[in-house]
């Protein structure tokens, strides 16, 4: 066997990361010629507004829970619950706002907790009692929002007029440095996350439990640890999201928060290059996920695709993107374009 | 403890939770044990048995299949469109949404066993597709005035005392018969419960494991769709939000009919007595005037307990 010498072309292509930024390029290059409109950015009260502002405001949801999403698919899982964990934290932060006199201080952190809580109990179902992850955090993905509904008595809760939390609302709809708030939001929280898998040993021990986990066991991993580690951190980004999501809206919306958010971060996640087997993963890759999948929806509504029918270039591209990952597709083209 | 025994614990089990719920019931409401609250049961559940009973084969076979809800939705505005808005003959309409489910249930299944696509995710995306699709028809609800629909609603059978079954009931009462003869006594019913056990050894027994797995989601397309016309003959109407997240309380359902996630046991009979544990919770809560999340909430402990509950009896295997 014959090693290839470095060629910086097949490095390049081969990153993880090429084919989701070719993507993302490719969109962006598409805006630029049909819609140069896209690429304006102004500046009004000392705030960025823009497409691109949007495309990044919008889709800071996604990212974040595409970051816990990412952990959790390293490890060989998936979690179904992050739709349900959203209106869970939303429902339980409004609640605390118009029910109680607990400053924000105390809101977001009960709020974040009880997330986490939901995010700990999936781990727990599939890390000790050993259920398959997709069945695990169906349960969550059923009970949840019937939590979240019983919890705000099945109503919308407004955090308007008397209600109104100037402090919640700069969550979803301040600026920071001229960026909107959840912006920074998103660059914090990649950054720490990026922080911790990657300058500390965390992120090898995740990678190996997901190629492998008894062989990680047999090294001496704490496997069972792990897992219930990533799907805790997964409740606690979906948390995240659901606060973020109140604020946009000021409301506590449990029949639609988070409706469809597993998805986009899976979504987010296998279109950023991690494989849904489990093992190696790119944090980065799939904040590039998330920011494609962000400006192809932006595009389609700028050419006039309604809301609601969005799902279906959704789902064929992931689809299709699952299509060209795997490896019983691969082996049919490749024979095809042998013979 | 071998396979044909667990499978009929579990029956045992749900078949004991459901009596202790309902006559728990009977006992606290006046009225609970009467006919029409016993047709009830059958008449307000009858779309999602037809799907359960599809998604039990999936779920024996080591699948499972989240478009289920989806396709729902699309049928019943595919439907009701074709015959208002087009003026089709509601039975021509009936046999396209049929084809479409089938064929689409056709398609997934090609996805997930040709090119080995984890389950979850090829019908997740059939989820979104399907939704999509439906909302493309039309984005609100269209009600369907046809003569051969106002026949169809007078159709009951009388189960005494002045209480009838509707149509959609009894077509749920037929098809669950059918496929308990499907799964119990034909040669594809056989294979589906050994690829469940194992794929694997199936494959080396020399069983058509390809055909069979798309054989069944093809099977769960149709249920899907007849689901879907059936629930355009209990609402009299169609519309593409229909059925949202159906496909959770229909996984629900098999799971606390006894039949395993893991694949390779289970009993279609016990997707039924599932399918009366859920309405009869429903009615409790109605009964009782408690809000309907309770009664999602009560569902979702109800398939935790089921789950761990299989579980331990695994390890004690």
């Amino acid at each position: 066997m014959t090693i290839d010498p470095p060629n910086p072309i097949r490095r390049i292509t081969t990153s993880p990361l090429f084919w989701p930024l070719l993507g993302l390029v490719l969109l962006l290059i598409f805006n630029a010629i049909f819609t140069p409109s896209f690429f304006n950015l102004e500046i009004r009260d000392g705030h960025l507004y823009g497409s691109m502002v949007d495309v990044l405001n919008r889709g800071s949801i996604g990212i974040i829970i595409a970051i816990g999403m990412t952990l959790v698919i390293a490890t060989g899982g998936v979690d179904l619950s992050v739709g349900s964990i959203m209106a869970i934290s939303g429902a339980v932060a409004a609640l605390m706002l118009t029910e109680s006199n607990v400053s924000l201080w105390g809101v977001i952190p009960c709020a974040l907790l009880a997330a986490t809580i939901a995010g700990l109990l999936n781990g727990l179902l599939v890390a000790v009692v050993g259920i398959q992850p997709v069945v695990a955090t169906l349960i969550l993905m059923v009970c949840g929002r019937g939590i979240a509904r019983f919890l705000t008595g099945e109503k919308v809760i407004a955090l308007v007029d008397d209600h109104f939390s100037a402090a919640f609302d700069y969550l979803g709809n301040g600026h920071f440095l001229g960026m909107p708030f959840p912006v920074t939001i998103f660059v914090l929280l990649v950054l720490a996350t990026l922080v911790v898998v990657r300058k500390t040993v965390l992120g090898l021990f995740i990678e190996s439990v997901g190629s492998n986990e008894v062989a990680s066991r047999a090294v001496g991993i704490q496997a069972r640890t792990i897992k219930i580690g990533v799907y805790a951190f997964c409740g606690f980004c979906a948390g995240i999201a659901g606060l973020i999501d109140a604020s946009n809206i000021n409301a506590a919306d449990t029949v639609n928060a988070g409706v469809f958010t597993e998805l986009d971060a899976i979504f987010a996640v296998v279109v950023g290059g991690t494989a849904l087997t489990g093992g190696r993963f790119t944090l980065v890759g799939s904040v590039v996920g998330a920011l494609l999948l962000q400006t192809l929806l932006t595009t389609l509504y700028t050419f006039g695709f309604a809301s609601d029918t969005a799902p279906v270039p959704k789902a064929i591209v992931i689809v299709g993107v699952c299509l060209l990952q795997s490896d019983a597709f691969r082996q049919k083209f490749r024979r095809r374009s042998a013979a | 403890m071998n396979r044909i025994s667990e499978r009929h614990v579990m029956l045992a089990v749900t078949a004991v939770v459901l009596m202790v719920l309902f006559f728990g019931a009977s006992m606290r409401f006046d009225g609970f044990s009467s006919p029409f609250v016993i047709a009830d049961l059958f008449n307000e559940t009858a779309f999602l048995g037809i799907t359960a009973v599809g998604m039990t084969l999936v779920i024996i076979s080591g699948g499972i299949d989240l478009s289920v809800g989806s396709v729902i939705g699309f049928t019943t505005i595919f439907v009701a469109t074709m015959i208002s808005d087009n003026g089709m003959n509601p039975v021509l309409v009936w046999a396209a949404a049929l084809a479409l489910g089938t064929g689409f249930g056709c398609m997934m299944g090609a996805l997930i066993q040709v090119f080995k696509l984890p389950a979850f995710l090829v019908t997740l995306g059939g989820l979104f597709f399907a939704r999509g699709m439906a909302f493309s028809i039309k984005k609100e609800s269209v009600q369907i005035d046809h003569p051969l629909y106002d026949a169809v609603g007078d159709i009951a059978l009388p189960i005494g005392g002045g209480a009838s079954l509707s149509f959609p009931a009894i077509l749920f009462l037929i098809l669950i018969a059918i496929v308990v003869v499907i799964a119990h006594r034909t040669r594809f019913g056989r294979n589906l419960y050994a690829i469940g056990g194992s794929e694997d050894s199936s494959l080396l027994m020399g069983l058509p494991v390809t055909s069979t797995k798309i054989g069944v989601y093809t099977f769960n397309g149709f249920c899907s769709a007849l689901a879907g016309i059936a629930m355009t003959i209990y609402m009299d109407s169609g519309n593409p939000i229909n059925a949202v997240a159906l496909e959770l309380d229909a996984i629900a359902v098999v799971v606390i009919g006894g039949t395993l996630l893991s694949g390779g046991t289970g009993l279609v009979a016990g997707t039924l007595l599932g399918i009366l544990i859920y309405a009869t919770i429903y009615q409790i809560t109605y009964f009782a005037n408690l809000p309907a999340s309770l009664a999602t909430i009560s569902i979702g402990t109800l398939l935790l307990i089921f789950i761990l509950a299989q579980q331990s009896l695994r390890r004690l295997r």
